[in-house]
């Protein structure tokens, strides 16, 4: 089936009145002063695959050009915000200046629900911030965090507390971490902060970095209590915004799967804190979260695999790569049962917006693996992901893993801590044995791998890194896509050139889009936004036809 | 309950803030930057500041809103970020060509030390700012004042950067609107126009943030103070500067620096205040006021008159900005409300002078706070209950817990539309809040009348 349709694209793409992707790129390029240009330039990538049917290299994870509009955030956003900001029963106490806290309170959609943890904590509708005044910045902030934490401890009695530090944090040297410890040692609770100051790094990435860190060394394996159940695993990468972990965990209970725990979408500390005693690690938004994969792999030997669960054919797919990772019949059969029970509902809606919808060009730039998932959604629906990109990815999501060894590190990253991590001398529990995972090598079971977005994408795609502004205006006007998708930034300027926009970060005001369900309500969404009434109506009668036909007598 | 772990009890803390009533200084100096014709902010900072600026500025006004940043990384904290924006002056001329650029600072900025002007020198001497195109900038940063501070120092730097004398006055007055919205803006202008006075009006963000639906985006819409207004500011009779929070600095410096004297008013919302401006604008421009005018005023009152029985000491508890609150306070209390707890997140020695003479004969126990945040708010209204709830949209947590009526009011508004097309200010704003009170207070009475005394004529 997919060959068939990568055919269908072909065709379309490659068609002699389609505009070639390589004259869109130098003209963007051409605006830019010659250095920009010269970097851009491998950050532009027009996705042809040469002789031995590689695709070409793109440059990622660098610096973004001063000046350029660009989607990105910072480190802080990133740590705060992405990784532990869907978190619910833990403080999330921002040190620094009012800002940065206000700015991360319940912009992002997370949902959870605090009914499913006995305590029933929730602090995710509050922002704590030790607002940062002159005084601290000239004196220190180390006294104003402590008597924070203080406070916080005896108003709310917490059973965790961390602290994110912002930019002036770092540059006037307050340490965090020795505050943090001689407040946990007061106080008997876990406290732990994190050094995710703005300016670190190029973007985001290195934010969830530092958060991947901290929760590894300070929560993950508190708790060694062992779960029932037959098949248990831990959701990586998804942040339960519009509800998607809700549909997930619908469909995995339904087959029979337990979730120990998700980073970190309705999640709770307390799950993060048993995560460890889980069989098997499913990476959803590789970006985001591999390194916690990877380092509990080392010291716990759970082996992770990548899944996508946005779209039905993502859907399936990875139910069925679990079913098979376990290999035992009766949950191979369960999962087939519930696929044959949910594709349904899911076929019914796909042929009815197809017809709407199909061979339009779509368009999307969003996040470190979104960019990536929802091009299966869009296939769905008939439609061809003509252009891709992400906002604060590096060259394994764009080109998959085999390049990491080659990746150089740069000064950004190199202050992003790298944890050392070693076997647990007790808990350490191999999950698979090498050869187990040999056998499934054979049987097309891939762990440890992510392929990346530019595979699976069509010839004579174009795929741009930490795309700017101009480059998003320059791709609308010359393709006039039926659809883009990327952030609330963006969101207006697209929606003002006629086009319709869809957030995939936030998603707008819906959601769930994983699991059945979920790419459901995305196919309606996408047929209501390309489809709406409101496109008609841009042109009042008197632009249409601005000469007057007739003049009364009158006059 | 959303806000399930607020205490009724309140504690005296000290060091930390929960639920904060205000933002940070960058976040107004970029929405004032947006009030001029062709202007391109920027942050010079890390790209969080700006990426979370435009997107809470642009979850309020559901508009686009451009800036660029200097992007700080590591390096650049460390060496200073001059490097950083004489390529980002470079990069923007070229590629996006504003006619200028409205430097704000941040807290990285600042505390590292970064010379604004220096840089911006540098910027000029190497021919990075090209012939008849601005570079301007405000210190703002995030650790002193707040977003309104923020706000007042780009205005300022408006009067700093462009203003001059001609050396004999021009028939015209400057209004500084203070932070309003767009559709304010355009009804003081509106104002001023009905008494056939010649404004220059600046910041003003109408036509830029409630844009229409063309199918064409442009980077630089049509709103905004053009330079050669902001030049012309030196040579006006007077300026009216509303709200002293946000606009007082500026008005002052215009009389320092070109000796163009000043009244500062309260922003007008609400009846008394309304009234105090039109009576300042007629006087300054040396006018009558239409009738036209002194209808829409009757029209308010007649509201109030009409309306009276659903209005009489009703408690209201009001969280937002010192220079809006001080004008709704002294209009609810204008019409027999009773305002019973107001707190401002901005620090504000006259605030709570001036709330507490406004409210000098409320019949009740009155909380006024400056400087303080939204868990305190909400522990007040825990204690003692109001009637109606009045602030931005993170109120509606407070709202829902407590199951008291709410009216967005403020910033940010992040989940209802109206606020930048329908105004808050003058008497036809004054119209809207009462329409607004109305409704919350009315859809109250219909929810939870019995059946018995469920009316049809209210």
């Amino acid at each position: 089936m997919k060959t068939a349709i990568n055919e269908f694209e072909n065709n379309i793409l490659n068609a002699d009145d389609f505009i070639k992707p390589e004259t869109v790129k130098e003209e963007i390029l051409s605006k830019y002063p010659p250095k920009v240009a010269r970097k851009k330039s491998k950050q532009i990538i027009v996705n042809r695959k040469g002789a031995e049917n590689k695709h070409p290299e793109i440059q990622a994870n660098v610096r973004t050009i001063p000046g350029i509009i660009s989607q990105r955030g910072c480190c802080y956003a990133g740590c705060k915000g992405v990784v532990m900001g869907p978190t619910r029963d833990i403080i999330n106490l921002t040190h620094g200046p009012i800002g940065c806290g206000f700015y991360s309170w319940l912009t992002r959609r997370n949902q959870t629900d605090p009914s499913t943890t006995p305590d029933g904590d929730n602090y995710m509708p509050y922002c704590f911030s030790t607002d940062m005044q002159e005084r601290e910045i000239i004196f220190g902030g180390e006294k104003k965090l402590k008597e924070a934490i203080q406070e916080a401890y005896d108003i709310f009695k917490p059973k965790m507390i961390s602290v994110f530090s912002t930019c002036p944090v770092g540059l006037i040297g307050d340490d965090v971490h020795a505050v943090t410890k001689e407040m946990e040692e007061k106080l008997g609770i876990t406290i732990f902060g994190f050094s995710c100051e703005g300016y670190k790094g190029v973007s985001q990435s290195a934010g969830h970095h530092v958060a991947n860190n901290g929760l590894f060394k300070h929560v993950i394996g508190l708790d060694n209590t062992v779960q029932e159940g037959d098949y248990k695993v831990n959701l990586l990468g998804e942040y339960n915004i519009g509800g998607d972990a809700f549909e997930i965990e619908r469909i995995l209970k339904k087959c029979g799967i337990t979730i120990i725990s998700t980073f970190s979408g309705n999640s709770s500390v307390d799950f993060f804190a048993n995560s460890h005693t889980a069989d098997l690690n499913l990476i959803m938004c590789y970006r985001s979260i591999n390194y916690v994969a990877e380092m509990m792999e080392k010291k716990y030997g759970i082996p992770w695999f990548k899944i996508n669960f946005l779209s039905a054919e993502g859907m399936s797919k990875s139910l069925r790569k679990i079913a098979q990772y376990y290999g035992d019949q009766k949950l191979i059969d369960r999962v087939e049962e519930v696929i044959a029970e949910e594709m349904p509902a899911v076929m019914k809606a796909q042929n009815e917006v197809k017809p709407r919808l199909k061979g339009k060009l779509a368009m999307m730039f969003v996040g470190g693996s979104r960019a990536h998932h929802y091009q299966e959604m869009f296939r769905e629906m008939g439609m061809i992901s003509f252009s891709a990109g992400y906002e604060f990815a590096h060259r394994d999501d764009y080109e998959g893993r085999q390049v990491l060894p080659n990746l150089k590190v740069d000064a950004d990253s190199r202050n992003i801590e790298e944890l050392t991590v070693k076997k647990d001398p007790e808990r350490y529990n191999p999950r698979i044995s090498e050869k187990e995972l040999e056998e499934m090598e054979k049987n097309g079971i891939k762990l440890k791998d992510y392929e990346g977005m530019m595979n699976e994408m069509p010839d004579g795609t174009i795929v741009i890194d930490d795309i700017s502004q101009f480059e998003t205006e320059t791709l609308i006007n010359t393709y006039r896509p039926a659809v883009f998708c990327a952030g609330i930034k963006e969101k207006y300027t697209i929606q003002k050139s006629g086009i319709p926009m869809k957030q995939l970060h936030s998603y707008d005001t819906g959601g769930p889009y994983a699991g059945y369900r979920g790419a459901i309500n995305f196919y309606h969404e996408i047929d209501r936004m390309v489809n709406s009434k409101v496109w008609e109506h841009l042109k009042a009668p008197w632009e249409k036809s601005p000469e007057l036909a007739a003049k009364y007598a009158f006059e | 309950m959303l806000l399930r772990h607020t205490p009724e009890e309140i504690k005296e803390r000290k060091s930390l803030t929960v639920n904060p009533a205000k933002t940070c200084q960058p976040i107004g100096a970029m929405y004032a930057a947006l009030g001029i014709h062709g202007c391109l902010p920027h942050s010079h900072g890390s790209q969080g500041c700006y990426a979370y600026h435009r997107s809470t500025l642009t979850r309020h006004y559901k508009e686009p809103v451009m800036a660029a940043t200097s992007s700080f990384t590591e390096g650049a904290s460390v060496f200073g970020g001059q490097s950083n924006l004489l390529q980002a002056i470079d990069n923007i001329f070229t590629i996006y060509e504003p006619d200028i650029i409205a430097v704000h600072t941040t807290c990285l900025s600042e505390t590292i030390g970064d010379d604004l002007p220096q840089i911006i020198g540098k910027a000029e001497v190497t021919g990075k700012i090209p012939k008849g195109k601005f570079v301007i900038h405000a210190n703002t940063p995030s650790y002193v004042g707040t977003h309104v501070t923020g706000f007042a120092n780009m205005t300022k730097a408006m009067v700093d950067y462009f203003a001059e004398s001609n050396g004999h006055k021009t028939k015209q007055i400057n209004i500084i609107p203070g932070w309003v919205e767009p559709s304010d803006m355009h009804e003081i202008k509106r104002i001023a126009a009905e008494l056939e006075t010649p404004i220059v009006m600046f910041p003003d963000t109408e036509n830029v943030l409630n844009g229409p639906q063309t199918g064409k985006y442009e980077m630089f819409p049509q709103g905004g103070v053009t330079i050669d207004e902001l030049i012309s500011t030196g040579s006006s009779q007077g300026t009216l500067a509303l709200g002293s929070l946000a606009s007082s600095s500026a008005a002052k410096a215009l009389d320092t620096k070109c000796k163009v004297p000043c009244e500062i008013l309260d922003l007008p919302i609400g009846i008394k205040a309304t009234d105090r401006f039109v009576d300042a604008l007629r006087k300054m421009a040396g006018v009558n006021v239409p009738d036209s005018i002194t209808i829409e005023r009757g029209q308010l009152l007649d509201i109030v008159t009409d309306m009276q029985a659903y209005l009489y000491h009703k408690k209201v508890a009001l969280v937002g900005d010192p220079d809006q609150l001080i004008s709704l306070t002294e209009f609810l209390v204008s019409i027999d409300m009773m305002p019973i707890h107001i707190l401002t997140g901005t620090k504000d020695k006259n605030f709570v002078k001036r709330i507490e003479k406004i409210t000098a004969d409320v019949p009740y126990e009155v909380n006024i706070a400056s400087g303080k945040d939204m868990m305190l708010f909400h522990q007040w209204v825990k204690n003692d209950p109001v009637d109606l709830l009045m602030g931005n949209t993170y109120v509606k947590y407070i709202a829902r817990d407590e199951d008291i009526p709410f009216i967005r009011f403020g910033f940010p508004i992040l989940d209802r539309i109206g606020h930048s097309y329908f105004p808050t200010v003058c008497y036809r704003g004054g119209m809207r809040i009462l329409e607004k009170i109305l409704e919350a207070l009315m859809d109250r009475i219909d929810r939870d009348s019995t059946e018995i005394e469920f009316e049809l004529v209210m």
